[in-house]
């Protein structure tokens, strides 16, 4: 319908383009030939916009105020928002044509709903770090376990230590698991295809949203009632792997994914096998999308509550031994802290929350600092270093092959008398001692050279 | 380069050498053998591939072993069944899974609007220097922990949405599902604890919860619309949102629809925020705005420290069934991902 009503938009701006010669036939058009606007801000948007707001705003107030039995900050939000887009359209309406008021509208509309979703954020860190203020200034907060302190403590007494190691510990054996185990899983995925990887591929996928109490459960079953083991610190960080390992590799692969193909081409082309391939130029050049993926899924895993609930028990003590006796972690402290009426109790649960929430936001920045680079983009200290490798290579080369050629000269004698390989060396000494003589010290040279060649020339500082 | 060097390769030896050799060397191979290293490299991955699919069969394997006890005692009356009495062997899930759906409906409906007009606002609306911001922004929305959602659901959005609540009841408590027992429209003195720890409440938090992951889902597949196809929109006259509705929305259907599943996903499997929110009950709960409601997930909370071994596996029952939901809900979200047009393309 919208192609439809473009076509004839563009026909009724063709016409007149047409009929240049004869002024009055553009003005019986009656369409002026100017581009349309696309986004972009002008005089009388912003008044209309301003306009708008304000008769919103007066509207609202009319009709909760004076003349309709309303009420509620929510309605009057509502109503205002309500009575702004309608004045706005009308606004608008008074000198663009029908499409234009539609694209105004819809622009707006789309502002407030991101407008909406961040202040959600905004408000829901807000709130946590605002209410966290209370317990966060006191060192003893951070140093100090609960088991010297009751629920009618006051805040001097008693702190998060013990929880904070243990989502420590916890996190340090998921990733223990999951990095080596994710990152080759997703380096399988990428590296042989067939009909089995697609299948692991399909079910890791139908596995990144499984639900984190379900993981708790498997470990429960598995580890805890069919293996006999206790609730410990160990138990939660293999519930928490079973729950960040989809993630990680679902992330790790769409990384890799993105390698160029030219890359690992050159490589194969260079006679590397597939794991020096894999080794010195999938990895390197993927690094740090590779570092965001697990950097997330950290992310992830720490603030989980329900797999650690049911897997490491509870306590109120520090204890640092993940296979003995049972650990808390940070979620799992602001759960048990908030479910007390002590209001105490709950300014210790927001603290922990806000301790978490700063956690996660440490992760992140530093998963963007890392990653914000796609893969094959190095930073300028990345490419110096290969800019030296690349430069120790070519002397390499022209020491090699500069005197006399010397590698061809042993190479007959030693190859002769096992036959098939003979002629082959001696057949073409000259081409490729030429090319890659002429090769290196142009790469070496370049002043630019491209970002894609120099983790090639890493392969052959390995050789 | 590379091309140049291959041209030479294949054109040079052809003109000057073949003639002169009677005994040409064999036709060139076009694979490398496979070393030992290649091998073992090879072996190892697969291994890892297969410990991967091992530990996912995993969860499913011996949730059903551990069920099997609980669903063998009750057979088909599992999932008819509204009370949770596993030591008088009367359970079920009726109650809890109509909880579950209701809140994830909830939750689903509120977030895809937010999700999908955030999405088009990053890819197309905003202003291009704060998209990259926008961007991560949504990301680490995704990554709060849902316990920070819980509390701010509990302390703050509790009390708030109480006027929404009583609002939407009183002029919309005809149909069944706004329904408030023990309320008449427009009383004043009504107890407002009717209105808390409700399906709604909770839907609200689930709902900030996924929003940015459904957000960021859209946003990707938004981003892939093909330029040629939008600079055509703009050259048949489009406005902007025009040219989102001929070309970006067509385009990124696949990607709504997988994102909203894939929300669903993680809306249906959420613990402790709605655990925190909600007041369990075990009856089957269809008004939303009412307080009281249950989830799956918070019943196996509520329940897993003092269940006895029958108790225990009815409870990995229930797990059970949340599994396999999730994961029809998901496979369907990837199927349908995969089989749309920017599916397709990004898969490559």
């Amino acid at each position: 319908m919208t192609v439809a009503e473009m076509e004839k938009a563009g026909e009724e701006r063709e016409r007149p383009g047409e009929a240049t010669g004869s002024a009055p036939a553009v003005a019986a058009a009656g369409l002026p030939d100017v581009p349309r606007r696309i986004g972009g801000v002008t005089r009388s948007g912003v008044l209309s916009l301003l306009g708008a707001a304000a008769s919103g705003l007066c509207t609202a107030v009319l009709l909760f105020g004076e003349l309709a039995p309303f009420s509620g900050a929510l309605g009057f939000t509502v109503t205002g928002y309500a009575a702004f887009l309608l004045v706005y359209a009308v606004l608008t309406g008074l000198e663009e044509d029908a499409q234009a008021v539609r694209d105004r509208v819809m622009t707006v509309v789309l502002w407030s709903a991101a407008a909406l979703l961040f202040s959600g954020l905004a408000l829901v860190v807000g709130f946590t770090a605002w209410r966290g203020r209370e317990a966060l200034p006191h060192t003893n907060f951070f140093t100090q376990d609960m088991q010297a302190a009751g629920p009618l403590d006051p805040l001097t007494n008693g702190g998060v230590a013990h929880a904070m190691l243990g989502t420590l510990t916890m996190i340090s054996i998921a990733l223990l698991i999951t990095v080596p185990l994710g990152l080759a899983c997703a380096v399988y995925l990428n590296q042989i295809p067939g009909r089995f990887s697609r299948f692991v591929r399909t079910i890791v996928e139908a596995m990144t949203a499984l639900p984190s109490i379900v993981a708790g459960l498997m470990v429960y079953a598995t580890w805890i009632l069919g293996l006999g083991m206790q609730k410990s610190g160990l138990a939660a960080g293999f519930a928490i792997s079973v729950m960040m390992l989809p993630i990680v590799i679902r992330a790790a692969d769409v990384v890799l994914r993105l390698v160029p193909g030219t890359l690992t081409e050159a490589a194969e082309a260079l006679g590397a096998p597939r794991w020096r391939t894999v080794w010195h130029v999938v990895l390197p050049t993927a690094r740090s999308g590779l570092a965001t993926a697990v950097i997330l899924g950290t992310a992830r895993g720490i603030g989980e509550t329900s797999p650690v609930l049911l897997t490491a028990g509870f306590t109120a003590g520090l204890n640092a031994d993940p296979t003995e006796g049972p650990m808390v972690s940070l979620p799992l402290a602001v759960f048990n802290f908030v479910k007390s009426p002590e209001p105490a109790m709950i300014a210790r649960g927001f603290g922990a929350a806000a301790v978490l929430m700063a956690l996660v936001l440490v992760l992140f920045a530093v998963a963007r600092v890392i990653g914000g680079r796609g893969p094959g983009h190095q930073s300028r200290r990345q490419t110096r270093k290969a800019l030296r490798a690349s430069r120790r290579d070519s002397e390499r080369f022209a020491e090699l092959h500069g005197p006399g050629l010397r590698l061809f000269e042993t190479g007959p004698a030693d190859d002769g008398p096992d036959g098939p390989d003979g002629p082959d060396d001696s057949g073409n000494p000259d081409a490729p001692g030429d090319s890659r003589d002429a090769d290196a010290p142009a790469a070496a040279d370049a002043p630019d050279p491209a970002d894609g060649e120099q983790p090639s020339s890493s392969v052959g500082d390995t050789h | 380069m590379v091309s140049a060097v291959e041209g030479s390769g294949r054109t040079e030896p052809s003109r000057s050498e073949r003639p002169e050799k009677p005994e040409s060397p064999p036709p060139r191979r076009t694979f490398a053998a496979r070393g030992l290293g290649d091998r073992i490299f090879r072996y190892l991955l697969t291994a890892t591939g297969v410990t991967v699919l091992t530990i996912m069969a995993a969860v499913g394997l011996f949730l059903l072993l551990r069920a099997g006890q609980a669903l063998r005692a009750r057979g088909f009356a599992f999932l008819t069944t509204a009370e949770w009495q596993p030591d008088v062997h009367r359970f079920g899930i009726a109650a809890v899974l109509t909880g579950t759906l209701l809140i994830a409906a909830v939750a689903v409906t509120i977030s895809v609007p937010l999700a999908v007009g955030t999405a088009l606002f990053i890819s197309d609306v905003a202003p291009r220097p704060l998209r990259r911001t926008l961007v991560t922004m949504v990301d680490l929305m995704a990554a709060v922990p849902s316990v920070v959602y819980g509390l701010w659901g509990l302390f703050f959005l509790q009390q708030h949405v109480i006027g929404l609540s009583r609002w939407l009841s009183d002029w919309f408590g005809w149909i069944p599902l706004f329904t408030v027992d023990g309320t008449q429209p427009g009383e004043p003195l009504a107890s407002e604890s009717v209105y808390t720890a409700s399906t709604f409440v909770a839907g609200i938090v689930v709902a900030l919860m996924v929003a940015p992951i459904q957000c960021s889902v859209m946003r990707e597949v938004f981003a892939q619309a093909p330029a040629g196809e939008r600079e055509g929109a703009y050259a048949l006259g489009a406005t902007r949102w025009g040219m989102i509705r001929a070309v970006v929305l067509p385009y990124g259907k696949g990607g709504i629809i997988g994102g909203t599943m894939l929300g669903l996903g993680r809306a249906l499997g959420e613990t402790i925020a709605v655990y925190l929110i909600i007041s369990p009950v075990f009856v089957i709960q269809p008004h939303i705005l009412q307080t009281g409601s249950n989830s799956v997930s918070s019943l196996i909370a509520l329940h897993y420290g003092d269940a006895s071994a029958f108790g225990m596996s009815a409870l990995m029952a229930a797990g059970l069934a949340l599994f396999l939901l999730t994961l029809a809900v998901n496979f369907t979200a990837s199927s349908i991902v995969a089989r749309s047009r920017s599916g397709a393309q990004s898969e490559a």
